[in-house]
């Protein structure tokens, strides 16, 4: 055996921190604007009104808390998946600065209502280029990490990964064309219905190639690390992967249901959208046949519980989507609050469960230590299990509700009730989702804090053995 | 060998996503906005109108308001106003489309065709404090739109869009607010296509006889769907702010049903033949002719 690798895992280290901090001001803005649902006097004109924060919320979310999270914990898998050392540390440091600057100024410019209006790609054209920049740099280092790489097998996760550098990169590049009046204001490179038919090709690949594809490289990596069981089908896993991304590009146009965009684009987006559940479900059963044997670890790993709660949360979020894209549930649930009920059990069922688990393991990794309390992770669990819990339940229920009434007709065909009769109707919800999210925060609060002492204790008995 | 070399994963990942992209998003741009789509009545904006556009995203009102009234007949009757569900040639100048995925306030696909008064008296009101018009709305206000129009680049924002302007247009973007713009866009919407007006004119009742001659038996049911559709424009007391006072009307009855179920295009009135249904239009028509002032 030759000496072991060194790993440089500092900006592993501080993409995991800025991503956390990141994803806390998503939450706390996403708490703002759940009250200002409920309270419109809670809007604070010009800066703080509902239209303006709700793109900070999910760009902070998606590309503050995901994205940063996701750099931070690629550069550490795939240094360890190739046993070489990272490419360039020096250029990790600098796509560092450039995320948190990049992600500061979004922040700042979609407050001062500089947007470019597509859903997720809000970001005018200076700061979609630093966003581009910013993915083409940690390309570059995960990639050539790659091609230099000591281990000759590439594990599946390392698939992920690169089909993520290659989806991202093209998809945002071409919603984002357009062309500008100045620095702080462009006009999109398509107009109406095309206009609307790229941005959901985008909108909804951007939820494959990077709030699916991502984590699910994570959890490849982490629960065979975390339960000591090797993957239970390194097959079906290749089988996943090629159909999942193959079919993903095709089923934008569910988001599109029932409007001027082509029927045919819509049939075909519904097929593949049901098709998806196989390729999504391969994912799922791996997981869930890895554990063979090993259930009690439910009970004993506090690790193996959020990864597989995370993997249920896909399983439940890859039957629901399928079944939202058919025209029908979709006339009756679509523009409604059933959406975002979908959504937040995606981002913070799924996504954010792998996220954590594999953000404590890495934690205790890198500091060469202990997690300082179980219990308190435990309880972390428990809060954003409860409080993601609540939000999505009470947004389904508006969402039908809603939907039911917006529906009724009396027998002469006209309208029973008026639009804002289905609003009174739900702002109840509102108010029990506006808990929710204040659940989530408390849950988010004791993460930081176990972590933080994590770290502690690892500089601690670092400084012991120097 | 795919588990063994990076480049050529790569490519080939790149490839499978091609596929789906080529099918359904590139190859749409040959039937999409195509001249058969092509409405000729729909006309670009006007440099007012393009600004008041450009305020629109700037408040991120997309993020409550779509602007697609679909293919189902709920649509229709909600947001179609008699224009309709929507068709594609009616977004051929929209860059980028504002169609929106959630409806936390109502679709304004075709709000033109609802609120006709020319100078747009309900849309200020409502913008500057929307609870004054709709008590339970949940939209923020927007009375700090108050404020002059910056025009330092509308002539270039035409230009760049390729839109037609005369200097006469610009000559009246002179002394507007941005209130003036966003409501010159929100007249605009939806107005351009030819609207069905003989089936939304038409809305008469099946008897001209009105069924409810007292008051009191439906006074509370009366009184609540004053004050959900009514009250924004005729007062909460009935004595009329942007609309008439509504206290006493010696109109004829059929006459008020017809005013209610069909509007008044020339002043303003809008058609509630699509939220309310024949019953409910004759127990207000009661309630305008026989509440008194004390009510």
């Amino acid at each position: 055996m030759s000496a072991p690798t060194r790993y440089f895992d500092d900006s592993v280290k501080g993409f995991i921190i800025w991503s956390i901090i990141w994803g806390t001001v998503a939450v706390l803005v996403g708490i703002l604007i759940s009250l200002q649902l409920a309270w419109p006097q809670l809007n604070v004109a010009p800066y703080l009104t509902y239209g303006r924060l709700r793109p900070i919320h999910t760009n902070a979310g998606i590309f503050g808390w995901g994205i940063g999270s996701f750099i931070g914990l690629f550069f550490y898998i795939t240094q360890r998946l190739t046993k070489t050392p990272l490419w360039s540390p020096g250029l990790a440091r600098v796509t560092l600065w450039l995320f948190n600057v990049g992600i500061a100024s979004a922040a700042v410019t979609l407050a001062m209502g500089i947007n470019r209006t597509k859903e997720y790609a809000e970001l005018e054209w200076p700061l979609a280029i630093v966003v581009a920049i910013i993915w083409v740099l940690f390309s570059i280092n995960v990639f050539m990490t790659i091609l230099k790489r000591k281990e000759e097998q590439m594990y599946i996760s390392l698939w992920y990964i690169m089909a993520a550098l290659v989806g991202v990169t093209v998809l945002y590049v071409v919603n984002n064309l357009g062309v500008p009046l100045h620095l702080f204001k462009s006009y999109s490179a398509f107009s109406g219905t095309n206009d609307a038919n790229v941005q959901w090709w985008y909108g909804h690949n951007a939820v494959a190639m990077l709030l699916t594809a991502p984590p699910l490289a994570i959890f490849y990596y982490f629960l065979p690390k975390v339960t000591g069981n090797p993957i239970f089908s390194h097959r079906m896993g290749i089988i996943s992967f090629w159909s999942l991304i193959f079919m993903y590009l095709w089923t934008g146009a569910h988001h599109l249901l029932w409007t001027p965009v082509p029927d045919w684009i819509q049939t075909l987006a519904m097929a593949f959208s049901i098709m998806l559940i196989a390729p999504s479900w391969g994912a799922v059963m791996n997981g869930y046949l890895t554990m063979n044997g090993q259930w009690e670890q439910l009970k004993t790993n506090y690790l193996v519980k959020f990864l597989i709660c995370g993997i249920t949360f896909y399983g439940l979020q890859t039957l629901q989507g399928p079944l939202q894209a058919v025209r029908t549930f979709s006339a009756f649930i679509h523009y409604t609050d059933w959406v975002p009920g979908h959504v937040h059990m995606g981002a913070l069922g799924w996504v954010s469960m792998v996220l954590f688990a594999a953000i404590y393991y890495a934690a205790t990794k890198i500091n060469d230590t202990e997690i300082y309390s179980v219990k308190l992770a435990d309880t972390h669990f428990w809060l954003v299990l409860v409080g993601q819990l609540i939000y999505s339940i009470t947004m389904w229920i508006a969402g039908v509700q809603q939907g039911s009434m917006l529906l009724a007709t009396n027998p002469d065909g006209s309208l029973h009730y008026s639009f804002m009769e289905t609003m009174i109707a739900i702002f109840p919800y509102y108010k029990i989702r506006a808990v929710s999210g204040f659940i989530y925060l408390a849950g988010l609060m004791v993460f930081i804090y176990n972590l933080y002492k994590t770290f502690q204790k690892g500089a601690v008995s670092q400084a012991a053995k120097a | 060998m795919l588990e063994k070399n990076p480049v050529i994963f790569i490519i080939l990942a790149f490839i499978v996503i091609m596929v789906g992209t080529a099918v359904t998003m590139i190859a749409p741009f040959k039937w999409i906005n195509d001249p058969g789509d092509r409405i000729a009545e729909v006309k670009p904006y006007s440099p007012l109108q393009q600004e008041g556009r450009d305020i629109y995203m700037r408040e991120g009102c997309n993020n409550c308001h779509s602007q697609t009234v679909r293919t189902l007949a709920v649509d229709v009757e909600r947001y179609g106003y008699g224009g309709g569900y929507s068709k594609s040639g009616e977004f051929v100048y929209d860059r980028p489309q504002l169609w929106g995925s959630r409806r936390t306030g109502p679709d304004l696909a075709r709000i033109g065709l609802k609120y006709i008064d020319p100078k747009g008296m309900w849309h200020r009101k409502h913008m500057d404090n929307p609870q004054s018009v709709v008590p339970a709305s949940n939209m923020p206000a927007y009375a700090f739109l108050n404020t002059p129009l910056d025009t330092t680049y509308s002539e270039r924002k035409m230009k760049l869009l390729k839109f037609p302007y005369t200097q006469a247009d610009l000559d009246d973007l002179k002394g507007k607010s941005e209130m003036d713009a966003i409501i010159a866009y929100m007249r605009k919407l939806g107005t351009d296509i030819p609207v069905k007006k003989a089936a939304a004119a038409q809305h008469l009742p099946a008897s001209r006889i009105n069924p409810f001659s007292d008051l009191k038996a439906i006074k509370a049911e009366a009184l609540s769907i004053y004050a959900r559709d009514c009250a924004s424009c005729h007062g909460d007391k009935r004595e009329g702010t942007l609309g008439p006072a509504l206290k006493g009307s010696a109109r004829p009855d059929a006459e008020l049903f017809a005013i209610i179920a069909n509007g008044i295009e020339a002043n303003g009135m809008p058609s509630f033949s699509g939220s309310l249904d024949e019953q409910k239009i004759w127990k207000l028509v009661t309630l305008i002719k026989l509440g008194k002032q004390d009510d």
